[in-house]
């Protein structure tokens, strides 16, 4: 391995030794960390919206391919407002004239607003309620290929059911009594099942990236500039992780200590 | 001038993008187009506002030495790091060469990869704890979630043998079923509050991104 990926994905392996540090408690290893994702994260977005976002949207219509403007396309010179009113965002910088970016933040809800209804009222309502009547009853393969079928008959059955049910559920204009009753407690059990499976389809994935973290570290060791020194740095890391923690606590237990003192 | 105005904007706006909606001709498509611009263009210089709050408020921390004041340092390196490469030391602020950068592309790799994934991985066990206080059979339905959870976690387990099988399929029938129910009911109920919410802002009614005067 060239010695610059060795570097590298040395960084690599104490970054995340670092964050995992945060598993005995707090510590300056893990914050270290944890600012400079904040800081690199933040990088990262700025240039990719503005090569991906601001040039392709705004700058190339509105330059002749240079980042300064040298001219106006005739036919482009209407991207100038959206350039204004991002612009105008920024004077909530001054208390004075703050109230000019309301401007371009009801311009972009207004916007957002009108697309979110008509799409919402698609995707969300329309496209969900279709899809759950659409095979609610389904005779010809009721039973399916047995055991526990998704797709039989009786599966697209409980589905209809399942949210007609759950929507009972969250339906509060009328109080849960008698047959509305039975009908809601159904549709929590529906959602009990549901938020149970979820949960343990997400700590599953959250398992497997542990996995995953495990074996970066591993396949660093193994595949590293030299199989002995790698195997030798990542007991470095480990025990300068462990040193740096010790003398973090010492620190914070003499502080404390001073603290007793001066206090009693 | 400064409230009246931001809500006939934000009523005007919503009324052409609904109706354009509903009147799919090449007109409306570009004026969608168009107006889709807007917005992607309008939230970029928006988050230049983050940017500069990150860097007014690391940079507050460090001249006021306020406990910890070094961790921002390293806030504010990466930050700097990030955008003089992206940039490619300022060479490609026009095309995208910078996101070829071989720093920008390396900082990405090994540093963001690897503390985001280990972050989420860390869920793994305080998920667990929680599960422990939250997964107590204590009703019926804390039963059900419980065994339903039990169910998929338990259904890659290599140990189970034959078992296995049947508990593959009961998972795939899990999420399939119950569970797209119980997703559906969410989604259709998120859907009305949102066409509620987003009818209280055409309308004027919901004005809290107005702010104070």
């Amino acid at each position: 391995m060239p010695m610059g990926t060795f570097l590298w994905t040395t960084l690599g392996a104490f970054l995340t030794l670092c964050i995992f540090s945060f598993l005995y408690r707090d510590n300056p290893l893990y914050k270290f960390a944890e600012h400079l994702m904040v800081g690199v994260s933040a990088g990262y977005f700025v240039i990719l919206l503005w090569h991906n976002g601001l040039v392709p949207n705004l700058f190339s219509f509105l330059s002749d391919g240079h980042f300064y403007f040298l001219w106006l396309d005739a036919k482009s010179w209407w991207y100038i407002f959206p350039a204004v009113l991002g612009v105008m965002m920024w004077t909530r910088f001054s208390r004075k004239w703050a109230w000019i970016s309301r401007w371009p933040i009801a311009i972009y809800i207004g916007i957002g607003t009108g697309i979110t209804i008509p799409l919402v009222m698609r995707t969300s309502i329309n496209l969900q309620l279709y899809a759950s009547i659409r095979k609610a009853i389904d005779w010809g393969n009721f039973f399916g290929s047995g055991y526990l079928d998704s797709t039989a008959g009786y599966s697209q059955a409980l589905i209809f059911v399942g949210v007609i049910a759950a929507l009972f559920y969250f339906f509060f204009s009328k109080e849960h009594t008698g047959l509305f009753n039975g009908v809601a407690k159904f549709g929590i059990g529906i959602l009990m099942i549901g938020f149970g499976a979820s949960f343990g389809y997400t700590v599953m994935g959250r398992i497997s990236l542990f996995v995953q973290r495990i074996q970066a570290i591993g396949n660093w060791t193994a595949t590293s500039w030299h199989a002995t020194s790698s195997y030798l740095i990542i007991w470095i890391l480990i025990i300068g992780i462990f040193v740096v923690l010790s003398i973090y606590e010492f620190i914070q237990y003499m502080n404390r200590r001073g603290a007793a003192q001066s206090g009693s | 001038m400064k409230r009246q105005v931001p809500l006939m904007l934000v009523f005007t706006l919503a009324l052409v993008m609904i109706v354009q909606y509903f009147v799919p001709n090449d007109f409306s498509l570009d004026t969608n187009e168009f107006l889709l611009k807007w917005i992607i263009i309008i939230g970029i210089f928006a988050m230049a506002l983050g940017i500069w709050s990150l860097i007014r408020v690391s940079y507050e921390k460090i001249r006021r030495r306020v406990p910890g004041w070094q961790y921002p340092i390293a806030t504010l390196l990466g930050l700097a790091a990030m955008i003089v490469f992206g940039f490619d030391y300022g060479r490609h602020f026009y095309t995208q060469e910078g996101l070829e950068n071989y720093m920008f592309i390396h900082l990405f790799q090994y540093i963001i990869i690897p503390i985001q994934a280990t972050m989420f991985s860390l869920l793994a066990f305080y998920i667990a704890s929680a599960a422990y206080r939250a997964f107590r059979a204590r009703s019926v339905l804390a039963t059900v979630l419980l065994l339903a959870a039990l169910i998929v976690m338990l259904r890659f387990n290599p140990y189970l043998g034959t078992f296995g099988v049947y508990l593959e399929k009961t998972t795939s029938w899990l999420l399939n079923v119950p569970n797209l129910a119980a997703k559906r009911a969410i989604i259709i109920g998120l859907g009305l509050g949102a066409v509620a919410t987003a009818l209280k802002v055409m309308l004027g009614i919901e004005r809290a991104y107005l702010g104070r005067d």
